[in-house]
């Protein structure tokens, strides 16, 4: 999944009203930390900001090869929200959220929970071993697994053969969406796993020592102590998935030379949005496209995080 | 890029870059391009080519800087620099975005055929007439030269075109008993069921999303599925009685699993091609080349032959494929840009180099009737004179056919439509159906008149 800070997660908090009275050295620490933050500010608008701005202004336009440009309102998103190739690639995606994450995530906090437990040597092997396939470009992993999938010379499909299984065919139609999940899964396992490991890494001692005097063993542990204590890290895994998974693009795109048929254009919506501007020449639509992709996301990842808030301020009342 | 592009940045970005400047000037074309030109003298080209001059050169022809070579040696005052900007859809989404942009944009540019009437409606390209090109037309075999000049503008001077033929592997017919190529379809057909009984192999394979390898059959079969009048007007009859017989033949032969549907140009394909999981190969003129690099192991075994006739005793072939070279309507040095486009594709030694040291199939009359060219025997196709029997075939393309003037759109909707149904085996005709509503509906929305 994407590891970007999409344009959704957390808004910069409202800066600290000044006081009044503001010291003169804590004036000049405030000096510096606006210019040691101008770089990103300049970055930010001119990258983001006004691309942004100018992509909301073109989508309320349609132009066309006969005739040119005119106003269109909110043409353009009407259209979206009937279109079954934009709502077909949203199912799509959110699908995929809902198998493909709760996967990756679990296996990625078991591993990280594994390795923090195991006092042995090797653990920093197997962790870098895990984390690999993450330093593998999206692209290579995509034509990697894609020759791993061919129903012809792919080695999964020739020990199928040899063992009497028929040739499972992973790239038709019904399959292609859950290859791709296995791909991304491989892919950032090992992403998500450090996040989770670092935070384990920073819960006091203390507590483990409470847990042992209480009796607890190792899985009460994980469950009662460090599961609780790294919510926080786990969240984030979870809203990178959401827009990691919104905007699946690379594999599609990838595949699509291997599976033309069972990737269509509107496979996800960012790939729907890519081949409308640039097949399709219908740039203003793919801005609108683009828009509610980014709208939609920011309300998942809001009310997800909403929840996550809510069940963690029901357990603290618990307590 | 191990992230998966940000829609609000990667993408929107990219829009915003292009359609900045669409704003700003509406449509592509710089409004005067030679429709009102006089004819340019001698002196004038003269003047230009003894003026120091910069020229830029978007091509993906491999090694095309050896003729560029030629190029500055006959002219020392002209410099032209040679950019590979990617292969088909990169290269043209390149250029719009240059053309849109009003800047970057190269002075000559490689385009296929049927791209380039995407490039005349918004008056992208550089008429040729005013400087001369008419006069080229008999230097080209017909049909190629209709193809970019459509009307009375010539829009491009050709490159290399592909009229199809037969690619088949000798050995593996003879074991199923054939001893002759198919000469008809219904041949092809039987043919195709001993090839599969007797050996196993598939005769040959349909590209499921190859829209370019089943429109060749259509124009093989005489069929128009395109029209374009260069302005608003265009045709779209891509599920006519005819074309739905073409489509019907594939069908039969699918469903009877005779014939293999695997995606074309990727690893598995090349695989098949060269372990003889297909005994052959529907192709075009460039494929004789192409193949000895992807089955290098089955050198000598394969032949050559004219397409499967739907009438008995007929001659008569489709093309598949083949660039043009094509001076941009923005060129500051129109003169020096259209004489090199000229020039490499039609200087003599220039257009027998890109047939013999580039293995581009050329379209010019000169290269064509070239005893040197012509009378090679190809080792690959066991001594076989392949550029003989394809120059042959070159004679017998239909010389009528257009495209519209928004062909990305119809191969991916081709692949949308017609290639899900080839994948499921099922009926390609009604697929057809399908994808005449499709275009016909994309064309309207975009503004244009269908027929």
């Amino acid at each position: 999944m994407s590891n970007t800070p999409a344009l959704t997660v957390e808004r910069p908090s409202p800066p600290v009203k000044a006081k009044r009275h503001t010291s003169p050295t804590k004036r000049k620490q405030n000096r510096a930390a606006y210019l040691f933050l101008l770089p990103f500010f300049i970055v930010f608008i001119t990258m983001l900001v006004i691309p942004l701005v100018y992509a909301g202004y073109l989508s309320l336009f349609e132009s066309k090869l006969i005739g040119g440009s005119v106003f269109a309102g909110l043409a353009n998103y009407a259209r979206a929200l009937t279109d079954p190739q934009f709502l077909g690639g949203l199912g799509r995606v959110a699908l995929f959220f809902i198998i493909q994450v709760p996967i990756m995530l679990g296996l990625a906090l078991f591993f990280a929970l594994a390795l923090d437990t195991m006092r042995a040597r090797g653990s920093k092997g197997i962790r870098l071993l895990i984390f690999m396939p993450y330093a593998v470009p999206a692209v290579v992993a995509t034509l990697m697994w894609g020759y791993l999938y061919g129903a012809d010379f792919g080695p999964i499909a020739q020990i199928a053969r040899a063992a009497g299984l028929g040739t499972p065919d992973f790239l038709s139609a019904g399959n292609i969406l859950y290859s791709m999940m296995n791909i991304v899964t491989w892919e950032f396992i090992g992403y998500n796993m450090i996040i989770m490991y670092a935070a384990l890494r920073s819960i006091p001692g203390e507590l483990y020592e409470a847990a042992e005097i209480d009796g607890a063993g190792q899985f009460r542990l994980a469950w009662s102590v460090k599961i609780p204590a790294i919510r926080p890290a786990i969240m984030l895994t979870v809203i990178f998935s959401i827009i990691g998974s919104f905007q699946l693009f690379a594999e599609p795109s990838l595949l699509d030379a291997l599976a033309p048929a069972a990737i269509t254009n509107g496979f996800t919506p960012n790939y729907y949005a890519y081949n409308l501007a640039f097949i399709n020449q219908e740039l203003n639509y793919a801005a609108a496209v683009a828009f509610l992709l980014g709208l939609v996301i920011a309300v998942i990842s809001y009310f997800v995080q909403l929840g996550s808030e809510r069940s963690a301020r029901r357990e603290r009342k618990g307590l | 890029m191990n992230k998966a592009p940000r829609t609000a940045t990667a993408l929107l970005g990219g829009i915003a870059a292009t359609a900045l400047i669409l704003s700003g000037c509406s449509g592509g074309g710089t409004g005067d391009n030679g429709g009102g030109t006089d004819t340019i003298t001698q002196d004038q080209i003269d003047e230009a080519m003894t003026t120091p001059t910069n020229l830029t050169f978007w091509t993906w022809v491999p090694d095309i800087q050896n003729e560029v070579d030629l190029f500055e040696a006959k002219y020392p005052d002209i410099k032209v620099k040679v950019e590979n900007v990617g292969q088909g859809l990169p290269h043209y989404q390149k250029l719009r975005s240059a053309i849109e942009a009003g800047e970057g944009a190269p002075d000559v540019a490689q385009i296929e055929y049927q791209y380039i009437p995407s490039f005349v409606l918004p008056e992208s390209l550089l008429d040729l007439t005013p400087y001369g090109a008419d006069e080229l037309a008999d230097d080209y075999v017909g049909w190629a030269w209709n193809q970019v000049s459509p009307a009375e503008e010539v829009w491009a001077i050709p490159q290399d075109v592909g009229p199809m033929g037969n690619l088949y592997r000798e050995d593996i017919l003879t074991k199923a008993g054939i001893t002759d190529p198919p000469a008809t379809y219904d041949d092809y057909a039987t043919a195709a069921k001993a090839v599969k009984d007797k050996t196993g192999s598939y005769i040959s394979n349909l590209g499921a999303t190859q829209a370019g390898q089943m429109i060749g059959f259509f124009w093989q079969a005489g069929i128009k599925p395109f029209g374009y009048d260069g302005a608003e007007t265009v045709k779209i009859d891509v599920n006519s009685d005819e074309a739905k017989q073409v489509a019907d033949y594939w069908t039969g032969l699918i469903q009877d699993d005779l014939i293999s549907t695997d995606v074309d140009f990727n690893d598995e394909w090349y695989q098949g091609l060269a372990n003889g999981k297909y005994a052959g190969w529907l192709t075009a003129a460039w494929a004789p080349v192409f193949l000895q690099g992807t089955a290098e192991d089955t050198s000598g075994l394969w032949r050559a032959a004219p397409l499967p006739q739907w009438e008995e005793g007929a001659e008569v072939s489709g093309n598949w494929g083949g660039s043009s070279d094509a001076v941009l309507a923005g060129s500051k040095n129109p003169i020096a840009a259209y004489e090199l486009a000229k020039f490499i594709n039609n200087d003599e030694e220039s257009a027998m180099m890109l047939a013999t040291e580039q293995f581009l199939f050329p379209p010019q009359v000169s290269v064509l009737e070239n005893p040197e060219w012509v009378d090679q025997q190809s080792e690959f196709y066991g001594g076989q004179e392949v550029n003989k029997l394809f120059a042959e075939i070159s004679t017998t393309v239909d010389t009528d056919f257009q495209w519209l003037p928004f062909m990305d759109y119809v191969y991916s909707t081709y692949s949308e439509t017609i290639g899900t149904v080839i994948e499921a085996k099922g009926d390609i005709s009604s697929a057809l159906d399908t994808w005449q509503d499709q275009l016909v509906k994309y064309a309207e929305d975009q503004g244009f008149t269908v027929e």
